[in-house]
């Protein structure tokens, strides 16, 4: 079911447009990722979410009725901030009792509100400190109870994580994940982080330059990117920008014959493509049709990965093998996959 | 490295002659000899004398309604200016404006008002005065809440309208209480500045009515007596008194952020 339907958003900044007509639905209960780099429009979108920003155009409906037309104040949705803006001057149980009392709900029920978040997110003997004396992981599980306990259809999550340490973040990313499944909020979370949204997201909407690129399951977006920026911006990848033929995909001046891909569909010959080959499908191949030299290798415990200069491309090739590399720097090479790991990127 | 002891003379000759005036003041309030020249012994009866002083007492009182009175208009104004120029921060001209009145030397304000006052015929006394030193104690206060506006997280106020709030208890609840140890400090200026503040007052004062300042200063034109000393050391321990708070006060609410 349809909770939130975000139809041909727009909201411009003088000359900088932020969101360049957006649309998305969010499913009840779903964990959503807005996932970009930095001044994508993600947190733009978050901000019309929660009320702080208004669109020029475009309309957004929760439960079917209009968002757009109530303050910040008497919406439904609740916002996870970057910072995660504790109040300093009020204890723990005073910061999650904040937006009860707005409620007017009767004091019993609010004590006993806060005392089941306080359970909830791990910390029932914070709740007389001040947001000063605790760590930054134990700020960010109030700030996340502050948000929750408020019921809310829907909770935005501006950059959940990224103020934390790296040991901390992944230890909150299955704890947030857990939080979600047992609360049963819509969560929607905003991140550039790749990773985490990947790990954290039931779907993921990717933006760029304010538009949204592609929505779709983690490993969807991964498997079958539909644009450029899509294939490029999740995980590593190897691109070649060519013309699609019968054999497979001609790249100007690179490799020895048309690249191997897989079925071209709807595509005709002649069609400019970008083929986007993931480094964990590339292999080592005396037969196959690029030649190169080795770079650079690195080894990353489990996997080591390589890198193969190729004569016409700007970038190296990667490829991802098992173990330690099987060839050193130096070395001429020539690399290979199986065509149906090589997805076609069609004309955008 | 250690420094040599005498690097220190500097140092301490600095303290002295900070010092020196205070101390001599401090300890001609208890010289029981009644010219400022000779030691006749210690005696406090020039404290007794200064209590018993009718002319003082109604200063004292004079200027205690004008800094309290000045120090609550200016406190209220200031800070809600404050606000207003961290909220439309396009207007820099306006931001200027509002620091002025601290900046511009007294004589200048002191003429203006003076001016103003004549210029729509009202009757000089001790609101006319309140009124002036709320003039430059509310551009006091604005400059102290704006730096500590400047400081502050502006997603708290964020924050508390997504948790349901309206603007007004967002005002009350959240941004007032971010900014209080600015507005103390900012009204413990302003109370301090009223206080012995002597220029404007002089001009805007009506003849029936004198502050404190200007009792002093009618009473030393014709010479420093020892009760003008008591009186200064009484005042001295007042403001000691009012900067150690302030600094205690201040320093517990940064302890809770």
């Amino acid at each position: 079911m349809t909770l939130l339907s975000v139809t041909g958003v727009s909201r411009r900044f003088g000359d900088v447009t932020a969101l360049d007509d957006v649309s998305l639905d969010i499913v009840q209960g779903e964990f959503f990722a807005l996932l970009g780099p930095s001044g994508c429009g993600k947190t733009t979108l978050l901000r019309v979410l929660a009320g702080f920003e208004r669109p020029d155009t475009g309309t957004v409906t929760l439960d079917g009725a209009d968002l757009l037309a109530l303050p910040a104040h008497r919406r439904p949705v609740n916002l996870m901030f970057q910072s995660y803006a504790l109040f300093p001057h009020m204890t723990v149980e005073k910061n999650i009792a904040y937006g009860l009392h707005r409620e007017g709900l009767p004091k019993d029920e609010i004590r006993a509100r806060v005392a089941g978040v306080l359970a909830t997110i791990g910390l029932p003997g914070a709740a007389k400190r001040r947001p000063n004396q605790l760590s930054g992981g134990q700020r960010q599980r109030v700030a996340l109870a502050r948000a929750i306990v408020k019921r809310p259809r829907l909770l935005l999550l501006d950059e959940p994580l990224s103020a934390l340490d790296k040991k901390v973040r992944a230890e909150m990313q299955l704890e947030l994940k857990r939080l979600q499944h047992e609360v049963g909020i819509t969560f929607v979370v905003v991140t550039h982080d790749q990773e985490e949204a990947m790990s954290l997201a039931d779907r993921i909407a990717v933006f760029s330059e304010g538009r949204v690129e592609q929505v779709d399951a983690p490993v969807s977006l991964y498997r079958r990117p539909r644009t450029r920026f899509v294939a490029d911006f999740v995980g590593a990848n190897n691109l070649f920008d060519g013309v699609l033929r019968d054999g497979g995909v001609e790249v100007p001046g690179v490799g020895s014959g048309p690249l191997p891909c897989e079925p071209p569909g709807d595509l005709p010959a002649g069609s400019p493509v970008v083929l986007s080959v993931r480094p964990e499908n590339v292999r080592f191949d005396d037969e196959g049709p690029l030649a190169g030299t080795v770079m650079d290798t690195s080894f990353f415990g489990g996997v080591s990965r390589v890198a193969v200069e190729v004569g016409g491309l700007t970038r190296p090739v990667e490829l991802t093998v098992p173990g330690t590399a099987p060839a050193d720097p130096g070395k001429p090479v020539r690399l290979s996959w199986n065509p149906d790991r090589a997805i076609l990127i069609g004309p955008a | 490295m250690r420094r040599a002891r005498w690097a220190y003379g500097p140092f301490w000759l600095t303290y002295l002659f900070l010092y020196t005036p205070i101390v001599v003041l401090v300890a001609m309030s208890f010289n029981a000899a009644d010219t400022p020249y000779s030691w006749g012994g210690f005696s406090t009866s020039w404290y007794g004398e200064l209590s018993g002083d009718e002319a003082i007492r109604e200063g004292l009182v004079n200027t205690l309604v004008v800094a309290a009175g000045s120090t609550a208009l200016a406190t209220v104004l200031g800070t809600l200016l404050a606000v207003g120029l961290a909220r439309y921060p396009r207007l820099r001209v306006l931001a200027v404006l509002a620091t002025l009145p601290a900046i511009l030397p007294d004589l200048i304000l002191a003429i203006g008002l003076l001016a103003f006052y004549s210029a729509v015929r009202a009757t000089l006394g001790l609101h006319s005065v309140l009124l002036a030193h709320t003039v430059f104690g509310m551009a006091f206060v604005a400059t102290v809440v704006r730096t500590r506006l400047s400081h502050s997280d502006t997603s708290l106020e964020e924050a508390s309208r997504d948790l349901g709030a309206g603007p007004v208890t967002t005002f009350v609840r959240i941004t007032l209480p971010t900014l209080a140890p600015g507005i103390v400090a900012g009204a413990l200026l302003a109370f301090t500045l009223s206080i012995d503040e002597f220029v404007i007052a002089f001009f805007t004062a009506g003849p029936k009515d004198p502050t404190l300042p200007i009792v002093i200063y009618s009473m030393v034109r014709f010479g420093v007596t020892p009760e003008i000393n008591a009186l200064a050391t009484v005042l001295l321990a007042v403001s000691f008194t009012v900067v150690i708070l302030a600094q205690r006060l201040t320093r517990l609410t940064d302890s809770l952020r």
